[in-house]
């Protein structure tokens, strides 16, 4: 864990203004880094924030939604501190992402290749010849015919619209690929033909890579590092080594618990009794206390910070304090 | 190659609309009171029973009505025969043709400004959603859309008459009537500004309603976010992703209103005596020339059909998702 970390998450908090007037604190203090050619992982169930983080991250949050804390180090730049026009440089030169749900991000309108194209063009990287022959590429790449530029999005089937939005996010050259849920909407073949493309492609090119998911399994597979968040905050963060065999967090104990066969990835999370928490009126104490099954007095008072157990192995749980320091 | 057979099953359609249309037009002043015959010869009722039937021999008017005088008319329409204006004792065809360009011009210029600046007002207000501006724009965009043609025409003709000394009717001054194009344009101008205008307002709320809440729909699209993603900017998204998108549902509202626009002519035509189709249409009206009538309605079916078909081509065009089904 010597080499530079490309991205510095620190602290990061958001909060989205519900269509009630509430203030839902969607991120609270999320933190964790992204090494140059590595992949983490971001899971938690559903409304945990990992599309907020990755949204955050890009600085695409809808306008209900704002940054109200943290920083976020690419190199030695914060891009929070970017004005929208600097930033707008970063996006997808620097940064790419495959939404969840691709089915409908590409342009209905518009041939796959000129949407692809159009990415290249926009940043000025090469001239137009050499941007179309970079879009044949990119297609071939990740196993599409170069003679299909010239189709529209209706004409692809989803696994191909996901390749055409994979090539797309490739078409920059980023340093980070951001991968949202890349394979929920497609069928099981396909879900391992597109997660097989995504290791190769990152092989190959080196990538760093954030990738959500549901599914342990996919983590397991491709993750080096793991971000577990649970109720917008990190519960627990490590390699993809610690969580699985020392994980000390309930939360994330529980989560494998209900997960037992990582080989089988066609399963999803099972459900832990409960529900999360809602974001508009958290309690004091640790978001998980309703739910936790080894809670004390104290989770219900103090909010647990995310502290080091081991080495590059993060924990906020109150039963786990006292003798380790606090992250960076 | 789906969308060759689309384009064939719409023209299809719209020919059987139109065949459809001619019969009604044909049936709809056979069923009308009054003998043809009758009102060919007038109140000369001197004239034998023996010439009125060879007359109707003559005209045809003795066979049966199904199938035989039905294809004769189809027949002499095809032809561009569309008889004789019982008022003007002129062929209705020539009639219609010397009106139809003004009222083209006329409803050409006003569709043509108000889906500019409808377009571009809708744009804009939904792109600057809840800005003073959006709250504007769509203000006044209610009320031009609730306003009256009459009153609105009225209005307008009064006040620009009076404060900017534009003329109040006709398409030239009548000193200018049947002078050369081109050294009447400056006049032909200043009488057109008013109509247009009113034309212009009329459309124009509707238009930019339309386009407001389209645009607001395609803004919220997944694509538009990844467009964004790709570092655009947000008038850049706006242009590139949001406007061919949020044209979709228009196109098919401004290719209708061009069929139905001449109803709208006729308004504003009768405020500012301006001599086109619409004015004609009022004329054949209020004398009960049934002929003229007639191929007036066959003009406005036609060009409603036409109209569709427009829209049908372009949606193609703009949609590549548009298939058979
Ligand atoms: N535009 C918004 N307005 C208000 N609240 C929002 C908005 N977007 C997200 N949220 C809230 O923020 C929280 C985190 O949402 P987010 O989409 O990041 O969850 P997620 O972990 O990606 O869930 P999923 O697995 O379902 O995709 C949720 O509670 C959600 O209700
Ligand atoms: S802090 Fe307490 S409630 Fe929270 S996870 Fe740890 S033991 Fe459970
Ligand atoms: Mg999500």
């Amino acid at each position: 864990m010597n080499e530079k970390p490309l991205l510095r998450v620190r602290g990061l908090t958001t909060e989205f203004v519900t269509s009630e007037g509430a203030v839902a604190r969607a991120l609270e203090d999320v933190s964790f880094d992204v090494l140059p050619g590595k992949t983490v992982g971001l899971v938690g169930e559903s409304g945990s924030g990992k599309t907020t983080t990755l949204m955050a991250l890009m600085r695409l949050l809808p306008a209900s939604g704002r940054i109200t804390k943290g920083k976020v180090w690419f190199n030695d730049t914060n891009l929070l501190a970017l004005s929208e026009r600097e930033m707008r440089d970063y996006r997808w030169k620097s940064m790419a992402i495959v939404f969840q749900g691709a089915m409908n991000a590409l342009n209905p309108v518009m041939k796959v290749g000129d949407q692809i194209r159009e990415a290249i063009l926009l940043h000025d990287l090469m001239d137009r010849g050499a941007a179309e022959k970079r879009v044949r590429d990119l297609l071939e790449m990740v196993g599409i015919a170069p003679a299909r530029r010239d189709q529209y999005p209706h004409q692809y089937s989803g696994g191909m619209r996901q390749r055409a939005m994979i090539a797309m996010a490739l078409a920059c050259a980023p340093d980070i690929l951001f991968a949202d849920e890349p394979t929920t909407a497609l069928d099981v073949m396909i879900q391992a033909q597109i997660l097989q493309l995504l290791k190769e492609i990152q092989r190959a090119l080196g990538l760093a890579v954030v990738i959500v998911t549901h599914d342990l399994g996919v983590v397991a597979e491709v993750c080096d590092e793991v971000v577990v968040l649970y109720g917008g905050k990190v519960a627990e963060y490590g390699s993809v080594d610690r969580i699985y065999n020392h994980a000390q967090h309930p939360y994330t104990q529980r989560l494998l618990e209900s997960f037992p066969d990582i080989n089988n990835p066609s399963e999803t999370l099972a459900s832990i009794p409960g529900t999360p928490p809602r974001l508009t009126q958290l309690p004091p104490g640790c978001r998980f206390e309703p739910r936790c099954h080894v809670k004390i007095n104290r989770c219900a008072e103090v909010s647990p910070p995310l502290l080091e157990v081991e080495p590059g192995h993060y924990v906020a749980c109150i039963l786990r304090e006292g003798k380790e320091a606090n992250f960076q | 190659m789906a969308r060759r057979d689309y384009l064939i099953g719409k023209m299809g359609i719209s020919l059987l609309t139109l065949l459809f249309v001619l019969l009604l037009d044909f049936l709809l002043f056979r069923v009308l009171p009054g003998d043809p015959v009758r009102a060919v010869i007038g109140r000369n009722i001197r004239i034998s029973a023996d010439v009125q039937s060879s007359l109707r021999a003559q005209f045809g008017l003795d066979k049966p009505i199904f199938l035989d005088q039905f294809v004769d008319t189809l027949g002499q329409w095809a032809r561009g025969n569309l008889g004789v204006s019982w008022s003007q004792r002129r062929p209705v065809s020539e009639i219609l043709i010397s009106k139809l360009w003004n009222t083209l011009l006329l409803i050409g210029l006003g569709q043509l400004f108000s889906i500019i600046f409808g377009v571009m007002l809708g744009l804009l207000a939904g792109w600057k959603r809840k800005t003073p501006f959006d709250i504007g724009a769509l203000t006044f965009s209610l009320i031009a859309w609730a306003t009256p043609t009459f009153w609105l025409g009225i209005i307008l003709l009064v006040s620009g008459s009076a404060w900017f000394g534009l003329p109040t009717g006709g398409i030239v001054s009548p000193a200018n009537i049947g002078k050369p194009l081109h050294t009447v344009l400056p006049d032909l101008i200043r009488h057109l500004i008013l109509p247009t205008l009113t034309f212009t307002i009329l459309y124009l709320g509707e238009y930019m309603l339309i386009m407001r809440s389209s645009i607001l729909e395609t803004l919220s699209e997944d694509y538009i976010l990844t467009a964004r993603a790709k570092g655009m900017s947000n008038f850049q998204v706006l242009m590139r992703h949001g406007l061919r998108n949020a044209m979709l549902p228009m196109v098919t509202i401004i290719a209708l209103n061009l069929g139905f626009t001449v109803s709208g002519a006729i308004y504003i035509e009768t405020v500012f005596s301006y001599d086109g189709l619409g004015n004609l249409v009022q004329t054949a009206l209020v004398k009960q020339d049934y002929p003229l009538l007639q191929g007036a309605f066959l003009l406005l079916a036609v060009s409603v059909i036409a109209a569709n078909m427009l829209a049908d081509f372009l949606y193609t065009y703009l949609d590549p998702r548009v298939k058979a089904n």
